[in-house]
C-alpha cells in the first residue's frame, strides 16, 4: 500500500487530527523538548540482543507490519511468555504518566493488531510502561478498543489523501502540552479574523 | 512564538570556520579567535573571504542553522541548503497560485497595500516630530490615495503601476526626514548604489531579505517562486515579495536612525573609482550590530496579537502566509507598522 501509516501517527490522531495533519500531512516537524526526549527514551529501549528470564522471552524494537490496515512501526517490547501455552504480549514505554484518554492504549492496540496479523495469533492484552509514575498498565483489547483504533486509521489515512489540515482542538488544555504549538498557532487560527484585518489594512 | 536564535556575522576577513564537537570555532592562522556553542545559533552570516568546512556545512544544516555568504560589500552570493524539508504539498499549492493570476493578485495586493500602508504610517509618525512639513503632509494624502488605488487595481501590471508611484512619491521625501544634512539622497538608485543612504538601503534589504528566505523555507515554502516578483533564476521572487513589507516600518527606519543618530558618517562610506558607494568595514560593522539590537526589540503583532521580537517578523508571515495557502485563513494578513 503507497500510503503506508507509522503506528505513531495514530496516536497523533486521537489527541488531535490537526496535529496528525501538521506532522504527517505538512510534515513540519517541531524537533523540541518532548520528542528529544522521546528519542533518548527510546534509544535506551531500543538495541540489546533478546533475553529469557523464567517463562518469559524479551525482545526489543520489533518491527511491525499489517497489509490489512496499511501500517508500519516499531514496538518497543515484546514478550513471549510460554509458561502457560504461547502468548505475546505487546509492551509500550512512554514517558509520562497514565492518561485518562486512550492515546496510549490506542497505539498499543494498533501494535497488537499488526503482531496478530504477523504472527496469525490472539492477542489479548498488552502492557503500557509508564517511566514518571513506574507503573505497569495493563491493556485489554477489548472489541471498542479494537473498533475504534481501526476507526481512527481510516480517518487518518482520508486525512492524507486528501491533503487537508483541520482546525485546532477545542481542547485547549491540549494545546499547552502540544509539541506543535509553536507551529500550530491555534489561538490565532482558531477563529479566521482574516477578512476583518484586511478591512482594516485598507482603511487609512 | 518561536525563539529569536542569535545570528553570528564574520566580517573578519582571511577567516576559517570549523566544528569542534558542538561548538563553532573561528580561526584566522592558527589563532582562534572565537568559540560559540551551536545551542542558541540560528544563522551565520559571512562577508567576503570566509571559509568554511564542509563537515560544519554538513552539521550546520543538520541542525537547521543557516550558513550563507556574501561578498565583502554585502551582496549575496550562496547559501547552503541542506535536504529540503518534507511538505510537498504545501509547495505543489504555492506552484499552482503563483501560475494563477488571480490567486498570486489575491496575495500580491495585500503585501503591497501593506508596503503604501507602512510606508504612510512612517511619514505620518515622522511628521508629528517635524511640525508642520507641507511635502511631508502631502505625501501622506497621497499615499492614502496610493492605499485606496491598491484596493481596486485588476491587473498585476496596475498593480506594479500604483506601487512604483507609492514608492517615488515616499522616496521623493525622504531627504526632508533626514535631520542632518551630510547626505544627501535624490531617489532610489540600486545596483550599484552611488550614494551613501542608497548603499546603505540596499544593505539592510539584502540582510532582510536573507532572513525572509530562511523564515520561508522554515515552513516549507519556496522563497524562489513569488507571487509579485515572478521567477527569475536565482532571485528569490517569495523573499522579495514578504520583503515590501517590512522596507518601510523595518529596513528604513533603522536606516534613518542610523543616520540621524550620527552612527554612521560620512568616513564610514568609499566611494570607488567607478561611482559605487560602499560601507566601510567599521560602518558595515556598526549596521551589523544596530540591525542585531533591533532584532531583539518587541512589538505586538497586530494579527497574531501576540508579543514578538522584531527578528521574528519574516517568520511570523511565513507562517501566516503557509497557513493562508493551505486554507487555514480566507485572507493572508500582511504585517502593519501601528
Ligand atoms: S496546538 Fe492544539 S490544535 Fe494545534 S496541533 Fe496541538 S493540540 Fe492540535
Amino acid at each position: 500500500m503507497d500510503d503506508t501509516l507509522n503506528i505513531s501517527a495514530i496516536q497523533h490522531y486521537a489527541y488531535c487530527p490537526r496535529q496528525f495533519a501538521l506532522i504527517h500531512v505538512e510534515q513540519a516537524w517541531d524537533d523540541n523538548r518532548f520528542t528529544a526526549e522521546g528519542l533518548l527514551l527510546h534509544r535506551r529501549v531500543d538495541g540489546g540482543e533478546p533475553e529469557q528470564r523464567g517463562h518469559i522471552r524479551y525482545e526489543r524494537a520489533v518491527l511491525l507490519k499489517s497489509e490489512r490496515l496499511g501500517l508500519i512501526g516499531k514496538m518497543d517490547l515484546l514478550e513471549i511468555d510460554t509458561s502457560a501455552g504461547y502468548r505475546l504480549i505487546p509492551v509500550e514505554y512512554k514517558r509520562g504518566r497514565s492518561k485518562t484518554q486512550d492515546w496510549d492504549r490506542l497505539q498499543l492496540c494498533a501494535q497488537a493488531l499488526c503482531l496478530e496479523e504477523m504472527r496469525h495469533v490472539d492477542i489479548e492484552e498488552g502492557a503500557i510502561w509508564y517511566w514518571e509514575t513506574r507503573r505497569r498498565e495493563e491493556v485489554r483489547f477489548h472489541s471498542s478498543l479494537r473498533a475504534r483504533t481501526e476507526a481512527i486509521i481510516v480517518n487518518a489515512r482520508n486525512l492524507i489523501r486528501n491533503g487537508t489540515t483541520p482546525p485546532p482542538t477545542e481542547d485547549r488544555k491540549r494545546c499547552k502540552a502540544c509539541s506543535l504549538y509553536e507551529l500550530c498557532q491555534p489561538d490565532a487560527l482558531r477563529q479566521d479574523h482574516s477578512a476583518a484585518y484586511i478591512r482594516d489594512l485598507f482603511k487609512p | 512564538m518561536k525563539k529569536l536564535l542569535n545570528t553570528l556575522y564574520i566580517t573578519r576577513q582571511e577567516t576559517y570556520l570549523h566544528k569542534e564537537r558542538e561548538t563553532i570555532v573561528i580561526k584566522q592562522k592558527d589563532e582562534k579567535l572565537g568559540q560559540f556553542p551551536s545551542l542558541a545559533l540560528g544563522n551565520i552570516l559571512c562577508f567576503g573571504r570566509v571559509s568554511v568546512s564542509p563537515f560544519l556545512m554538513g552539521y550546520l544544516s543538520e541542525k537547521g542553522i543557516g550558513l550563507s555568504f556574501f561578498t565583502e560589500y554585502g551582496r549575496f552570493l550562496a547559501r547552503v541548503q541542506g535536504p529540503e524539508s518534507g511538505n510537498v504539498l504545501l509547495r505543489r499549492s504555492q506552484y499552482r497560485w503563483a501560475d494563477d493570476p488571480d490567486k498570486s493578485m489575491l496575495v500580491a495586493r495585500l503585501m503591497i497595500a501593506a508596503k503604501v500602508a507602512n510606508s504612510r504610517t512612517v511619514i505620518q509618525r515622522d511628521l508629528r516630530n517635524h511640525g508642520n512639513n507641507p511635502e511631508l503632509k502631502q505625501a501622506v494624502d497621497k499615499l492614502a490615495a496610493s492605499l485606496r488605488s491598491v484596493q481596486q487595481v485588476k491587473t498585476a501590471d496596475s498593480l506594479m503601476g500604483v506601487e512604483g508611484d507609492a514608492a517615488n512619491c515616499y522616496f521623493s521625501v525622504l531627504q526632508q526626514r533626514l535631520r542632518k544634512d551630510h547626505f544627501q539622497f535624490n531617489g532610489r538608485v540600486r545596483r550599484p548604489p552611488t550614494d551613501s543612504v542608497n548603499a546603505l538601503l540596499s544593505f539592510i534589504y539584502s540582510m532582510i531579505t536573507q532572513d525572509c528566505v530562511a523564515a520561508l523555507q522554515g515552513v516549507g515554502l519556496d522563497p524562489y517562486v513569488g507571487f509579485l516578483h515572478r521567477d527569475r533564476p536565482g532571485r528569490p521572487g517569495l523573499a522579495l515579495d514578504l520583503l515590501e513589507e517590512f522596507r518601510a516600518g523595518w529596513a528604513d527606519r533603522l536606516v534613518l536612525s542610523l543616520l540621524n543618530r550620527q552612527q554612521l558618517k560620512s568616513k564610514d562610506f568609499v566611494t570607488e573609482a567607478s561611482g559605487a558607494v560602499r560601507l566601510t568595514d567599521d560602518g558595515r560593522k556598526t549596521v551589523l550590530v544596530a540591525f542585531q539590537e533591533r532584532k531583539q526589540e518587541e512589538l505586538i503583532h497586530p494579527y497574531l496579537q501576540e508579543k514578538i521580537p522584531i527578528g521574528l517578523l519574516p517568520h511570523c508571515q511565513a507562517m501566516l502566509l503557509a497557513r493562508h495557502i493551505r486554507g487555514d485563513i480566507e485572507y493572508y494578513p500582511p504585517w502593519t507598522l501601528k
